[in-house]
């Protein structure tokens, strides 16, 4: 190599060098862009930081929002409960309570056809407090009353009592009250029983619906096992049972009577039960000698939850001489009557058959055997249509009778 | 004889009075709790009423229930509640456990009715053990009545429904 060539040589890579440093001063700013480009960053940064504190300040700003908006939630579902619990304890309203039932009926005996709305009962109740309660039963009977007294009504206070707790087992209870006797005098709303009318023997013998003014005691004398005692006004009759209620319509009250009575309902489904009444003169003093008479009763009233149901009763009076004709000093009578009770899934609400045997002899010549059968239709529990057919045999007159029923009843 | 009875009512009036205590009450709700849970229970859940859960309680009870939502217990294996409904005239209060879907257990807490206090023993109570719900949150057995105590029965019933139909909801909202 020559020394021209070696020359040219390295003026050529002084060359390109330059030329690289050139090129590299031409990219990069100069300190002062540089500067400017880190101070303009920086406030990106703080812009930036000044952003996150600020979303992390409204972040908590919600978060104690949100447990505020809790706690006042919490505030207002506490006070409205509370509210609605002191609205309950305080509502005139919520402290008086009205019911009621009423049954249509249409009967049929022997050829002769007649309608009658038979019953139409209000219960009004108010609690004056915790431990003191009052109740009531009103009842028109046969729709229609005139003012001449022409017509088959009756306007009847069947209940008007007030009731105060001793203690949480036992009640006093006072005023014009139904007698605790047998099964239909106590719960006797249509939808109850089977029938259309209320079977004759607790009708005749007991005699149902049967209520009196006087005070008494009922509770609970162990787990099941629940009394009624009371003293109350009696019965004034010369002739039947049934005549001698006085409906506490300016009743003689010279001769008291007593009731006490005792039922089991310690097993789900079944009541049994017995009751005694005492009157110190059922004539009320009609008759110059007084004529003292004692009632019993017992009953049995079962409804298994396989739909099977049996109700039977026996009651009888003992009078110390004759009412009216000779025999009469004993009246009594029973029934048997076994139901089932199921349900069709087509339609709904139940169904309920039954068949009663019932024989009684309640004075007057008055003895009869009696078998009825029939069903009863509940679309709800407080409504039910009903039928029954009975074929009576007065063992007296030696007559057979026949008649159907039909009824509507309700209880609210 | 009258006169007899009319001492004996006297006699037993004045007896009963010094005997006075207050009434209704059978168990707390707090001590029913509290032994449900061998007296370390879990702090109170709440199930707010609305609207799905409304429609289902009104379909058991047959009205709106009187309560913006309800207080229940859950330890994982159980739930337990205590629920109102009127019988006849007043509030019954009951006390439910329901485990793996059944009623485990029921006790009567307040009764306040003047009849029907048949409902709070065992013989009645005892009923329930193991019901759970069918078709149309029906239970799936007739429960036996107590005579002249229909409304209170039909009470009681009603809120065996309900329990179970609220474990339900709770459970459902778990899974």
């Amino acid at each position: 190599m020559t020394i021209i060539q070696k020359f040219s040589r390295v003026l050529i890579g002084i060359a390109i060098s330059s030329l690289c440093v050139s090129v590299t001063y031409a990219e990069a700013p100069d300190t002062e862009k540089m500067w400017e480009i880190i101070q303009q960053q920086q406030k990106m940064i703080e812009q930036l930081q000044q952003k996150l504190e600020a979303t992390e300040q409204k972040a908590a700003v919600t978060e104690q929002k949100v447990e505020e908006t809790a706690e006042e939630i919490e505030a207002a579902a506490e006070a409205i409960e509370v509210a609605q619990a002191s609205g309950t304890a305080q509502s005139f309203i919520d402290k008086t309570s009205v019911g009621g039932y009423g049954e249509l009926h249409y009967n049929s005996k022997d050829g002769d056809d007649s309608i009658d709305f038979h019953r139409f009962v209000l219960y009004f109740g108010h609690e004056f407090n915790e431990n003191i309660r009052f109740f009531s039963e009103l009842e028109l009977e046969h729709a229609f009353l005139s003012d001449s007294g022409s017509s088959n009504g009756e306007v009847e206070l069947e209940q008007a009592w007030i009731e105060m707790d001793i203690n949480d087992s036992h009640r006093i209870r006072a005023g014009v009250d139904v007698l605790p006797i047998g099964i239909i005098n106590l719960t006797h709303e249509p939808n109850t029983f089977y029938g259309v009318e209320r079977n004759e023997v607790e009708k005749r013998i007991i005699p149902t619906t049967w209520w009196e003014a006087g005070v008494g005691l009922n509770g609970e004398l162990a787990p099941g096992w629940n009394y009624d005692v009371r003293l109350h006004s009696g019965l004034s009759t010369t002739s039947s049972i049934r005549s001698g209620r006085q409906k506490v319509a300016k009743a003689n009250a010279d001769h008291p009577a007593t009731t006490a009575s005792l039922r089991y309902t310690g097993i789900p489904g079944l009541e049994v039960g017995g009751a005694f009444n005492y009157q110190s003169d059922i004539t009320a003093g009609a008759t110059t000698a007084s004529n003292s008479a004692t009632l019993f009763e017992g009953h049995i009233d079962w409804k298994h939850n396989s739909g099977f149901g049996l109700r039977a009763l026996y009651a009888q009076w003992d009078l110390d001489t004759q009412l009216s004709i000779a025999g009469d000093d004993t009246q009594y009578g029973y029934y048997i009557e076994p139901a089932y009770r199921f349900s069709l899934t087509v339609i709904p609400g139940e169904f309920g058959v039954f068949a009663r045997w019932s024989e009684l002899d309640y004075g007057d010549t008055k003895e009869e055997e009696r078998i009825g059968v029939g069903f009863n239709y509940w679309p709800v529990e407080e409504v039910a249509f009903k039928f029954d057919y009975s074929i009576v045999d007065d063992t007296d007159a030696n007559t057979t009778s026949n008649s159907f029923n039909l009824g509507l009843g309700y209880q609210f | 004889m009258v006169r007899n009875i009319s001492y004996l009512l006297i006699l037993s009036i004045l007896l009963f009075s010094f005997n006075a205590y207050a009434k209704g009450i059978y168990l707390k709700p707090a001590k029913f709790i509290a032994e449900v849970f061998d007296n370390d229970p879990p702090k109170a859940k709440k199930i707010w009423v609305k609207k799905e859960l409304k429609a289902g309680i009104k379909s058991i009870l047959g009205h709106d229930l009187a309560a913006i939502r309800i207080r229940y217990w859950d330890d994982g294996s159980k739930t337990a509640w205590i629920l109102e409904e009127i019988g006849r005239d007043k509030l019954i209060t009951v006390g439910f456990v329901v485990k793996e879907k059944k009623i485990a257990q029921v006790n009567v807490l307040i009764f306040r009715e003047s009849r029907g206090w048949e409902i709070k023993y065992p013989f009645f109570t005892d009923q329930f053990k193991q019901a759970t719900l069918v078709e149309n949150n029906k239970l799936d057995r007739k429960i036996d009545g107590i005579s002249g105590a229909t409304l209170s029965v039909n009470a009681l019933t009603r809120l065996a429904q309900l329990a179970l139909y609220l474990d339900s909801q709770v459970n459902k909202k778990l899974n």
